[in-house]
């Protein structure tokens, strides 16, 4: 095994896509480093990006953020006008592990791990958060959700590395949310979960709506049907209704010890409504 | 195999030590360095006994490699008496019986002394959620609370 920390993106990319055995990205390590103690997997290359400058930046920009890849989750909850612009990614990602796992652990990491149950997953893909992609053909931007393709499997192909996640710039009017249910207060991994991302017009109707959730399919699930359920409308009891209708039966789960299908279902539709009152709220809806 | 050579700062001390490239930090300060206080209870960062803080960040060392330390800062339980003169945590600690077994309590030590760094007077709710990351199965956490109470009363008067 080697361990590397390349200066350069280029560097970094090519070490990666020359590697002849397994080759893994390491940069807040609180899933690596399990899963290799664990015996999951066993990298012939580490490749620490936490050298790669701007890697360990958030950027505002002109269309609005730029979130390294190395950035710990910790940093977003310290960064008030990214918190202020999108209060729903800062809380799923400070929902992430303890304080100490905090200093470490980064939503690009948590969107490779491509686990169903990622926190921060639903609340970026309800945020319409792209991923900047750079490889040895050259460097793309892709939307979030397509970049885990199933559970521990990404759409990266060999030498890849998300070098950023871009949030975009904030309209008037506009809040987000994610909720997850889980049996303790803390500490734990979503059973569900769901984010909310509303933008209203200034009579607080929904003019464009995107849901997401967690731990209810093999990824986590665009609900384009809940934007039809919410947008031209306020959110009264009845567009509750529907959005909670459309999101239990968009649901895909698995029953195990920590939620049944039907329970997941139900909880479902349930958080993605209180997520939804939530980011209406901070957008100003009355 | 000659390993990985890596220069940081332990405590304040300069440290130069050779590791492995999957040998976490955890196992460095341990095994190679004699440093004992921070324990191996999980190995998966679900408990926090083997906290310390790096560049002023709280943080499990065994989801750190040692490779990773390289210029940074580390502080660990043993930088925090100084010569025979405990820090206000640790007395506290022995004060309110806040231990029993004691392996969890480097963890909750340093955790603690980070916690009370960024916010020097932090409500029971704050301490509680604070210290999520370090469990105990000996005290009931009561005891834990009270002393970073009883201690963040007595730096904030220092």
């Amino acid at each position: 095994m080697r361990y590397i920390r390349p200066l350069s993106i280029e560097d970094a990319v090519g070490q990666l896509a020359g590697s002849a055995g397994p080759a893994a990205i390491l940069a807040g390590g609180s899933d690596l480093l399990v899963r290799m103690k664990g015996g999951f997997v066993e990298p012939e290359l580490i490749v620490d990006i936490k050298g790669i400058p701007g890697f360990s930046d958030i950027r505002e920009t002109a269309d609005g953020f730029s979130i390294g890849a190395a950035v710990p989750c910790a940093v977003l909850g310290e960064h008030a006008v990214l918190k202020k612009a999108w209060p729903g990614v800062v809380e799923a990602a400070k929902l992430i592990g303890s304080k100490q796992v905090q200093g470490r652990c980064t939503i690009t990491g948590n969107l490779c791990n491509a686990s169903p149950a990622a926190d921060s997953v639903p609340a970026l893909v309800a945020a319409g958060a792209r991923a900047v992609v750079t490889g040895p053909s050259g460097t793309r931007t892709i939307a979030v959700e397509t970049v885990p393709t199933g559970p521990g499997k990404t759409s990266l192909a060999k030498g890849e590395i998300i070098e950023a996640i871009l949030l975009g710039k904030r309209a008037p009017h506009s809040g987000d949310a994610y909720l997850r249910f889980i049996p303790r207060t803390e500490m734990d991994i979503a059973v569900v979960s769901a984010g909310v991302n509303l933008t209203l017009d200034e009579a607080g109707v929904i003019r464009a709506a995107r849901v997401a959730l967690g731990a209810a399919a093999p990824t986590v699930l665009l609900v384009e049907e809940a934007a039809e359920a919410l947008v031209g409308r306020k959110l009264d009891d009845a567009a509750l209704e529907r959005l909670a209708k459309v999101c239990s039966g968009a649901c895909r789960p698995i029953d195990d010890k920590r939620g049944t299908i039907e329970f997941r279902r139900k909880v479902a539709g349930v958080l993605a409504g209180r997520a939804a009152t939530t980011a209406y709220a901070r957008a100003g809806g009355k | 195999m000659a390993g990985i050579a890596v220069s940081t700062t332990i405590n304040g001390d300069s440290v130069e030590y050779l590791c492995q490239p999957d040998e976490p930090l955890l196992d460095v300060l341990r095994d190679r360095l004699g440093l004992t206080g921070a324990k191996e209870g999980c190995g998966t960062g679900d408990c926090g006994a083997c906290s310390v803080i790096l560049d002023d960040r709280l943080v499990c060392s065994c989801l750190v490699l040692g490779a990773e330390a390289q210029g940074r800062r580390i502080e660990t339980v043993e930088g925090m008496a100084h010569g025979e003169t405990l820090h206000p945590l640790q007395q506290k600690f022995l004060e309110h019986a806040a231990l029993q077994c004691g392996i969890c309590t480097p963890g909750f030590l340093i955790a603690a002394k980070d916690l009370l760094a960024k916010n020097p007077d932090p409500s029971e709710e704050e301490i509680r959620f604070g210290l999520a990351g370090n469990l105990c199965r000996c005290t009931g956490y009561d005891k834990i609370v009270r002393a970073v109470q009883d201690a963040a009363h007595v730096m904030k008067q220092a």
